[in-house]
């Protein structure tokens, strides 16, 4: 362990906020990563359901 | 074959005749871009005489790169540029011969107008003759590497922007050993290397570029 | 041997049978990515030693340098799959080629915020033309083109092929364009700090780093592999085992 103190650990000596935001833009894209295939999933599967209305029509 | 050749660069030189404003158009924008920099950042013209190399070589690059956007549309518009691609000369030759006259139509008076707006930015007229040796070579590379962008967006009607884009990042490496020799050559340091290493691109550009333009073409002019 | 190799190469080239083969790695490889990630930015941000000369803000090295690897890897990447469609008129390559470029901008993008944001403390600016940072900032504009050219197409084919050249030209100019931008650099800016050139690393440093690396890399296996199964299901929606596919989706 590099910290004593949990305070120690989120203040990383004065450069906490550097740290943390890039960890933070870090986390945004991973999670974009993750989320965006599930956007294009509920699109294909919207296409599918507009699809069978009109071929019922 | 030569014959056809010389047919074809005659074809597209009188073509560019013809359509005398759309020859003007780069070396106005050249003009403008060129005067704006004093304008918006300083009289002062020791510091322009800094800048000038870089200024300049941005200008004339942007100049020439919304020119290349035409280089195939007339052609893909009227249906020729399908009938290039089906001949028998090898399309490869043909498309060379596009680019080299669109050099000639805009390179090249871009590099003789240069002079005149160095001496607007104060740039010493030691480095004249580097200075149009380097953009003669730089708009040349720009146009045989902007063909392969001109034919990727010949289709799309919104392509000058998008080629703009495209073909921009590619060219950094040219902007770099352009600038970078005018300025070592007026800071009385070695500039060869990068005048060779410029010479080199042009002559990578010239032998790749054609290929994949007919590529892209194929792609393109059939969608 | 070699028919061997041609007759897998054209087996797993087919969509339908790459959607059905495909399915268990995504998880495997999502979840050991997971595992490498969590330890290697746990033991980074808490376990491993302060840096001597730039303190704590060396631990954004965990996340900087994984994602300039990826930024870089993907776009060879998207090039090789590029050449492999137009050469073998694969369409499965051009999928992958295609969901790939969303990732590596992400990536590109990381790297050069992080970047930005680690030069704050070490060079006193939020943005340096240093070497590694221009680069950088170039890759991610030759991934915008990409983007741009591919949504410009209005067939997908179409798009896909000049995406490819486009890809194709790119990757023959990466290197140039490091060289260039390198020399520039030198000529412009001799006294920059060089980032973790300085010394040799800690082991406790190290380790985590190359944890990293490998686990970015196995997370972008997981994510190329599920984005590419979804364009398979888009692309071939016309068939009938898809648009099942795409109910058994909705059913879960």
């Amino acid at each position: 362990m590099a910290f004593s103190t949990v305070g120690e650990f989120f203040a990383m000596g004065n450069h906490g906020l550097y740290v943390w935001t890039a960890y933070a833009v870090g986390a945004a894209v991973i999670l974009f990563n993750v989320m965006s295939p599930r956007r294009l999933k509920k699109k294909l599967i919207l296409d599918q359901k507009r699809r069978e209305r009109r071929e019922q029509v | 074959m030569m014959l056809a050749l010389a047919q074809m660069m005659r074809r597209e030189l009188s073509l560019a005749n013809r359509r005398r404003a759309d020859l003007a158009n780069p070396l106005f924008f050249f003009l403008i871009v060129v005067s704006l920099f004093p304008i918006g950042v300083t009289p002062d013209l020791e510091k322009l005489s800094e800048m000038a190399p870089g200024v300049l070589w941005v200008a004339a690059l942007l100049a020439s790169l919304l020119s290349l956007d035409l280089l195939f549309r007339h052609d893909y518009e009227d249906g020729s540029l399908e009938q290039m691609l089906l001949s028998s000369v090898p399309p490869q030759l043909l498309v060379l011969c596009k680019i080299l006259s669109h050099w000639l139509v805009t390179g090249l008076p871009l590099t003789l107008l240069s002079p005149l707006l160095s001496v607007m930015l104060a740039l010493p007229g030691s480095a004249l003759p580097l200075l149009m040796l380097t953009l003669a070579l730089g708009t040349l590379t720009l146009s045989l590497l902007g063909s392969i962008g001109a034919a990727l967006t010949v289709g799309l009607r919104k392509g000058g922007l998008l080629l703009t884009i495209l073909i921009m990042p590619l060219f950094v490496p040219v902007i770099i050993f352009g600038t970078s020799a005018i300025q070592a050559f007026v800071n009385g340091m070695p500039w060869v290397a990068q005048l060779s290493l410029l010479g080199a691109i042009a002559a990578g550009a010239f032998v790749v570029s054609p290929w994949l333009t007919v590529a892209a073409l194929d792609v393109t002019v059939g969608d | 041997m070699w028919q061997m190799f041609v007759r897998w190469f054209h087996k797993w080239s087919s969509p339908k049978w790459f959607y059905e083969m495909s399915r268990p790695w995504s998880f495997w490889l999502g979840w050991a990515a997971v595992l490498l990630i969590a330890t290697a930015l746990v033991w980074g941000l808490a376990f491993s030693p302060v840096e001597r000369v730039q303190g704590n803000s060396y631990r954004i090295i965990f996340l900087h340098v994984p994602a300039a690897f990826l930024a870089q890897a993907i776009y060879m990447t998207i090039a090789i799959a590029g050449a492999v469609g137009l050469v073998w008129r694969i369409k499965l390559a051009f999928y992958a080629a295609k969901q790939c470029v969303p990732i590596g901008t992400s990536m590109a993008l990381l790297a050069l915020i992080t970047g930005a944001i680690w030069g704050k403390p070490t060079w006193g600016a939020w943005w340096v033309w240093d070497a590694r940072l221009t680069s950088m900032l170039i890759l991610l504009l030759l991934y915008l083109g990409l983007w741009a050219l591919q949504n410009a197409m209005e067939r997908q084919e179409s798009g896909d092929r000049a995406a490819a050249i486009l890809a194709l030209v790119g990757v023959v100019n990466i290197p140039i364009i490091k060289f260039s931008v390198n020399w520039w650099n030198t000529l412009h800016q001799p006294a920059t700090l060089k980032i973790s050139s300085a010394a040799p690393m800690h082991v406790s440093m190290l380790i985590p780093l190359l944890m990293s690396i490998l686990g970015f890399y196995l997370a972008f296996g997981a994510w190329m592999l599920i984005r590419t199964r979804l364009e398979i299901l888009d692309r071939e929606k016309k068939a009938k085992w898809a648009q099942e596919e795409i109910k058994r989706l909705e059913a879960n």
